[in-house]
C-alpha cells in the first residue's frame, strides 16, 4: 500500500497503530466507559467523528496556525466539534449521552485527538489527515467495543443488552467495575501482541509504521512513543547521544 | 598432595532450607485450622479445600506446561489453594472456589512471573476478587451448623458476643478463620521452626489494639478488644498471610512499619468502614505499599552516612 494513501491510513489506525492496544492513548475513556458494548461503540463513534473532522480542519489550517500557539488552536477546533457533537447526542441519543456522561466533554482533552493533530494532521495533507482520523477513530471504536463486549459478557451475562448466557451463569461482578477494565484491557493487549509476535516469527513484516514517532511499535521498549524534543539536534533533527555529550 | 586447597566462588555459606520445605511447613501449620474447619462446618469444608487446592495445582501445572518450566513441585500452589479455602465461607459453590484458585495462580502469580514475582498475596487477591464479584455468595455464612451473622458483624451492630466460643472457634465465619487456638498452634509451630518471626504479626496486632483503644469507642475494654482480636481473619491474616515471604518487606525496620500500616488499615476498615471485616483488603493494600516501605527502610551500609570529621 502506498504510504499516506487513504487505505493505508485506515489500516494503520485499525491495526498497526491501534490507538488503544498499540499506542496506549486515551486510556481514561477506555477504562471508564466500557462497562457495556453499546457504551464502547457510542464512545468510539463519538470520538471518531470529532477526530476525523478536527484532523481535516487542522490539516487545512496548518499553514495559517502559528507554530507557537498551535496547541491552543487545536484545542479550540477540537472543543468546537465536541460541543456540536454533544448537542447532537443530547438531542437525538439522550440515553447514550447519559451513559457516557462527563466523558463526552472530556473528548476535548483526549490524547488520541490531540496526538493525531500534533503527530499527523499538522504535517500532512487534508485527505490523508481525514482518513488518518477515520482510521484511528475506527481503531478506537473496535477496541472499545471489544473491551465493552467482554466486560458486559462476563460482568452482566449480556451482549449489546441481550442476555446471551444460560441462566445458570452467575455474572462475575468485578468485570463491570474498574478492576475488570484493567484485566480485560491487559488480556486483549497480550492477545494482540501474541498475534504480532507469531506473525513476525512466520516472517511477515509486522513492525513497519508510517507515522507517529518513527520508531517501530512492536519493538518499542526503550524510547517510548514520544521522542523527547530536547534530545534532538535542532539543525539536523538527529538524536543526540547524551553519553557522548557528557565526555 | 592430599591437602590441596579447595577454591570455590561464593556463596560459601549455604542453607539446606528450600522453597518446598518452607511451603510444606506452612501446609503443616495450616492443618490444625483446616482440621477444625472441617470439624466445625462439616465434610463440605473438606471438599472445598480439595477443590481449591486441586484447581490451584492444576492451573500451575498447566501454566508450567505452557511455559515449559514446571514449578508445581515447590508446593506453593498447595499453600495458595489451602489459604484460599480457609478464607471462604463453607457454602460457596465449588465453581466459584475453583475460579478463585485459577485467578490466584494464573492472574496474580504466573502472569507476573511466577512465585517470587507476585506483588500481592495470591490467596488474598483471589478472596477480594470473589468478594467483589460475588458479594452475596461470599458473605453468606449460613450453614448447617450456624445461622446468622458472624461475631464481628454482631460486634459492629453493638450486640454481645461469646468470647470463649470465638477463641475456641465455634462461630460462623470462613472455614479457617474461626478458631484462634488452632491458628495459634500453627503459628507457634512456624515460629519455633524459624519460618516466620514475630516482627510483622507482633507490630500488626499491637498497632491494631492501640488503634482500637484510641478510636474503637470503647476505651480500654478488654472484652471488646479480645473479641476483635479473635474475630474475623485477623489471626489467620497476621500469622499466615501478612508474613508471606514474597509480599512482605525484606528489611527489618520495613517489617515493623508494614505491621503498623496493616494494623492501622485494619482498624480503619473495621471501625469506620461499611463492612465488619477488613483484614484482606488491609493486607493487599499493604502488599502494594511494600516497594515504598522497602525504599525508605534500606539499612545503611557499614561506614556510610556517618559524621565526617574535618582535620
Amino acid at each position: 500500500m502506498r504510504e499516506n494513501s487513504a487505505m493505508e491510513r485506515l489500516y494503520n489506525g485499525l491495526v498497526k497503530e491501534n490507538p488503544t492496544f498499540v499506542l496506549m492513548l486515551g486510556m481514561c475513556p477506555t477504562l471508564a466507559v466500557t462497562t457495556s458494548a453499546v457504551n464502547g461503540v457510542g464512545m468510539g463513534l463519538t470520538t471518531l467523528v470529532v477526530l476525523a473532522l478536527s484532523n481535516l480542519i487542522i490539516s487545512l489550517l496548518r499553514s495559517v496556525i502559528p507554530d507557537k500557539v498551535r496547541i491552543p488552536a487545536f484545542i479550540v477546533i477540537i472543543a468546537s466539534f465536541v460541543t456540536a457533537v454533544q448537542l447532537l447526542l443530547e438531542a437525538y441519543l439522550p440515553f447514550l449521552n447519559e451513559a457516557l456522561g462527563v466523558y463526552i466533554p472530556l473528548i476535548v482533552v483526549n490524547c488520541i485527538i490531540l496526538g493525531r493533530a500534533e503527530a499527523y494532521a499538522y504535517s500532512h495533507g487534508p485527505v490523508s489527515s481525514l482518513f488518518d482520523g477515520i482510521g484511528m477513530g475506527l481503531g478506537f471504536t473496535v477496541a472499545l467495543t471489544c473491551i465493552g463486549a467482554v466486560r458486559e459478557l462476563l460482568g452482566a451475562g449480556k451482549l449489546f443488552g441481550f442476555s446471551v448466557m444460560p441462566d445458570s451463569f452467575t455474572p462475575i461482578g468485578i468485570f463491570v467495575l474498574a478492576p475488570g477494565a484493567f484485566f480485560v484491557l491487559a488480556m486483549l493487549c497480550a492477545l494482540q501482541n501474541l498475534v504480532k509476535i507469531r506473525g513476525e516469527k512466520k516472517g511477515k513484516d509486522m513492525s513497519k509504521i508510517g507515522s507517529g514517532c518513527g520508531h517501530d511499535c512492536l519493538h518499542c521498549t526503550e524510547t517510548g512513543c514520544a521522542e523527547r524534543i530536547e534530545d534532538k539536534d535542532e539543525d539536523s533533527g538527529e538524536l543526540i547521544d547524551l553519553d557522548e555529550e557528557d565526555n | 598432595m592430599g591437602n590441596l586447597l579447595k577454591v570455590s566462588s561464593n556463596p560459601h555459606v549455604r542453607s539446606k532450607v528450600n522453597t518446598t520445605g518452607i511451603m510444606f511447613a506452612v501446609c503443616l501449620a495450616l492443618l490444625p485450622a483446616a482440621g477444625f474447619g472441617i470439624y466445625n462446618f462439616g465434610v463440605r469444608a473438606l471438599f472445598l479445600i480439595l477443590v481449591t487446592v486441586g484447581s490451584a495445582v492444576l492451573t500451575e501445572f498447566l501454566f508450567g506446561l505452557y511455559k515449559k518450566k514446571q514449578t508445581v513441585s515447590d508446593l506453593s500452589a498447595v499453600v495458595t489453594g489451602l489459604l484460599l479455602a480457609l478464607n471462604l465461607p463453607v457454602n460457596i459453590p465449588f465453581w466459584a472456589a475453583a475460579l478463585g484458585s485459577v485467578f490466584a495462580i494464573l492472574v496474580v502469580k504466573c502472569l507476573f512471573g511466577g512465585l517470587g514475582q507476585n506483588f500481592m498475596n495470591p490467596a488474598l487477591a483471589a478472596r477480594c476478587f470473589l468478594l467483589i464479584s460475588f458479594p452475596a455468595l461470599m458473605t453468606n455464612f449460613n450453614c448447617d451448623a450456624y445461622t446468622g451473622a458472624t461475631p464481628l458483624a454482631l460486634l459492629k451492630a453493638g450486640e454481645n458476643v461469646n468470647i470463649l466460643d470465638m477463641i475456641v472457634g465455634r462461630t460462623a465465619g470462613t472455614i479457617g478463620e474461626t478458631s484462634v487456638i488452632a491458628l495459634v498452634i500453627g503459628a507457634v509451630f512456624l515460629i519455633l521452626t524459624g519460618i516466620i518471626d514475630l516482627r510483622i504479626p507482633g507490630s500488626y496486632i499491637v498497632t491494631f489494639v492501640t488503634f482500637l483503644v484510641l478510636f474503637g469507642g470503647h476505651g480500654f475494654d478488654v472484652a471488646y478488644i479480645t473479641a476483635h482480636l479473635s474475630g474475623g481473619g485477623l489471626m489467620l491474616g497476621a500469622f499466615f498471610m501478612a508474613t508471606d515471604y514474597v509480599t512482605r518487606p525484606i528489611t527489618k525496620n520495613g517489617q515493623y512499619l508494614y505491621g503498623i500500616v496493616l494494623g492501622v488499615l485494619t482498624g480503619i476498615f473495621r471501625v469506620f468502614g461499611a463492612s465488619a471485616e477488613g483484614v484482606s483488603y488491609a493486607i493487599i493494600l499493604g502488599n502494594l505499599l511494600v516497594p515504598l516501605i522497602e525504599k525508605v527502610t534500606v539499612p545503611k551500609a557499614f561506614g556510610k552516612g556517618g559524621r565526617r570529621y574535618e582535620k
